[in-house]
């Protein structure tokens, strides 16, 4: 019951209970629809792009409290990103995740860091990186959907 | 009945060694048995046993440990005979479980005499399991799915299955107890229904056989399929029940050794059940264990264990909707031992983890069921689901661990 603490901590709940850009967006330049199979989490993903910059990401759907917590950082933290910086934050929240040490070329996580916990529950994993699987989704071929499976 | 003596469910309890470990330093509450039931000592000495003294392959050596194993093989075989109460035991075909069981139907039994419009009856309610193997025969075939909804609290409409059943149907295949509602099927009357059309009835009884009797004559069903590790048994076996005349009417499944009495490039002739349709080595010792598993449950009966789970299903109920903001979904009026729930505002899939943080098993997601959850507007519940090892102490953690949950959310 202690550790769970480490993941279900008060900002991924506020997250959870309050997500941040949760709403749809009229004319996206890139929209995904992801969902993990396993748990019935589905997300959708709305990109504005301006000169290789995100400019404006919201998402939509539903999901347990990790997805949705981490779904609403992820809006935060992309914005005013370029592709390229994006993709790396990506990798390296992903590393956070799954791996022990971390990569030279890790890049700082932030207000992410508070997902970190997630890594001591390995069936979770899915739920905190669907979004940005789904992202990245968005950003790749525009109108695709993906699977976490 | 007068006389019996109580259930004991501690020494019951004391049979399932997995059931003295902790999880996340809490003592085990398992209640995922839907999913797949834990193994008694009984079971995992008889196949140690069987691994230790008898192994070798069957039916084909001359010398005493294909002997033993055979004879030891076709004991489960026997096992299996007496719980359904098949007329014989060469009605009772291994398979690797109720899928393959159902996709054996589909293949071998529907698909030779399907023609395009013809029909195929199921359920709102079904496993994925008794939904895809149609789905594919009606894709081969160009015959049409045909489902029966299901009311509110989880029940099949019966009015709706009259009507769906006409002369275009050619098989019903209907869940005997739902693995995401624990709804109980009527069974009897939909078997009598379709016999009126000379329709023929698969039951998919993977939830039925652990928790109450089955009687495959009385039922008159003409095919029953479940797996052994829902009921105690090994992962890997199941079986098919079929009634004698259309076994034998229908073509072998699959191809190869064991299946054949005499093969030569002319042409081959197959060989008489069952052993039709086991095609290749099959699970041997998992049929050994299946046979230790009917035996244990033999041995407690069908009719007590169902008792004790329905008790605890009353119980718990009764506890969890003391609970505010959970919802139970599927309460039809004859349930066996599983609850399906939601929480307002908290996503099962973090139900069952803070549950587990608590030593606590339960099952989170769709349970195979993507139509059910639809049907209720859910993406997914929680599910516990009890055996016959089970009390009302794991029932009480239960509800103290769903208040913590709550607590979290607040
Ligand atoms: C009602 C029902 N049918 C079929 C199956 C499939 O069983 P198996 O995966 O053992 O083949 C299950 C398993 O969950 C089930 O609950």
């Amino acid at each position: 019951m202690e550790n769970l603490r480490d993941l279900y901590q008060e900002v991924i709940l506020d997250h959870n209970r309050n997500p941040r850009n949760f709403r749809k967006m009229e004319k996206p330049d890139g929209f995904a629809h992801g969902n993990n199979p396993l748990c019935g989490d589905q997300i959708d993903i709305y990109l504005k792009i301006r000169d290789g910059i995100v400019e404006d990401v919201s998402f939509d759907g539903m999901g347990c409290a990790i997805c949705t917590a981490s779904a609403s950082m992820m809006t935060l933290a992309l914005k005013r990103k370029t592709e390229q910086e994006a993709t790396a934050l990506f990798e390296s929240f992903h590393h956070c995740l799954t791996e022990d040490e971390p990569h030279p070329e890790d890049v700082p996580l932030g207000k992410l860091e508070v997902l970190a916990g997630v890594k001591e529950y390995p069936v979770r994993v899915k739920c905190a990186t669907l979004a940005w699987h789904t992202f990245l989704a968005a950003l790749k071929h525009r109108q695709d959907s993906i699977s976490t499976e | 009945m007068s006389g019996a003596a109580p259930y004991d469910v501690t020494a019951r309890r004391l049979d399932f060694p997995i059931l003295g470990r902790s999880v996340h330093g809490q003592p085990l509450v398992y209640l995922d048995n839907a999913a797949s039931s834990q193994h008694p000592r009984q079971v995992i000495d008889a196949v140690g046993h069987f691994y230790e003294h008898s192994y070798s392959n069957i039916h084909r050596g001359v010398h005493l440990l294909s002997q033993e194993a055979t004879l030891a093989y076709e004991t489960g075989r026997l096992a299996a005979r007496g719980l359904l109460n098949a007329a014989c035991s060469h009605e009772v075909v291994f398979t690797s479980g109720a899928t393959a069981s159902i996709n054996l139907v589909a293949q071998s039994y529907a698909r030779p005499r399907l023609k395009a419009g013809d029909e195929i009856l199921i359920t709102h309610m079904e496993h994925h399991s008794n939904i895809v193997p149609w789905q594919m025969v009606c894709e081969q075939t160009g015959a049409v799915l045909k489902v029966v909804p299901i009311n509110d609290s989880g029940e099949l409409e019966m009015d709706a299955f009259e009507q769906l059943l006409n002369e275009r149907t050619r098989l019903v295949s209907v869940v005997h107890v739902s693995n995401a509602l624990g709804t109980v099927n009527p069974v009897e009357r939909i078997v009598e229904l379709a016999h009126e059309q000379g329709v023929p009835v698969l039951l998919d009884g993977a939830q039925a056989v652990p928790h109450l009797p089955v009687d495959v004559q009385a039922l008159d069903c003409d095919f029953y399929v479940f797996s052994g590790h829902k009921i105690y048994g090994p992962t890997g076996i199941g079986v098919l029940y079929g009634k004698e005349a259309l076994l034998n009417a229908m073509p072998p499944y699959q191809g190869g050794g064991d299946m054949i009495l005499s093969v030569s490039f002319k042409g081959t002739t197959y060989n008489n059940l069952p052993y039709k349709f086991e095609a290749g080595t099959p699970n041997i010792a998992g049929a050994v264990g299946l046979g230790a598993a009917i035996e244990y449950v033999q041995s407690i009966g069908l009719d007590a264990i169902a008792a004790h789970e329905h008790e605890l299903l009353r119980y718990a109920t009764e506890r969890l909707k003391e609970i505010k903001g959970l919802r139970i979904v599927g309460e039809a009026a004859n349930k066996a031992g599983l609850i399906s729930f939601v929480l307002d505002r908290v996503h099962p899939h973090d139900i069952g983890t803070i549950l587990d943080s608590q030593g606590i098993a339960i099952r989170t997601g769709h349970h195979c069921a993507q139509p059910v959850m639809e049907r209720y507007g859910v993406p997914a519940t929680a599910r516990a689901s009890f055996a016959l090892y089970n009390t009302r102490n794991e029932v009480d953690a239960l509800v103290e661990g769903i208040r913590k949950v709550i607590g979290m959310f607040e």
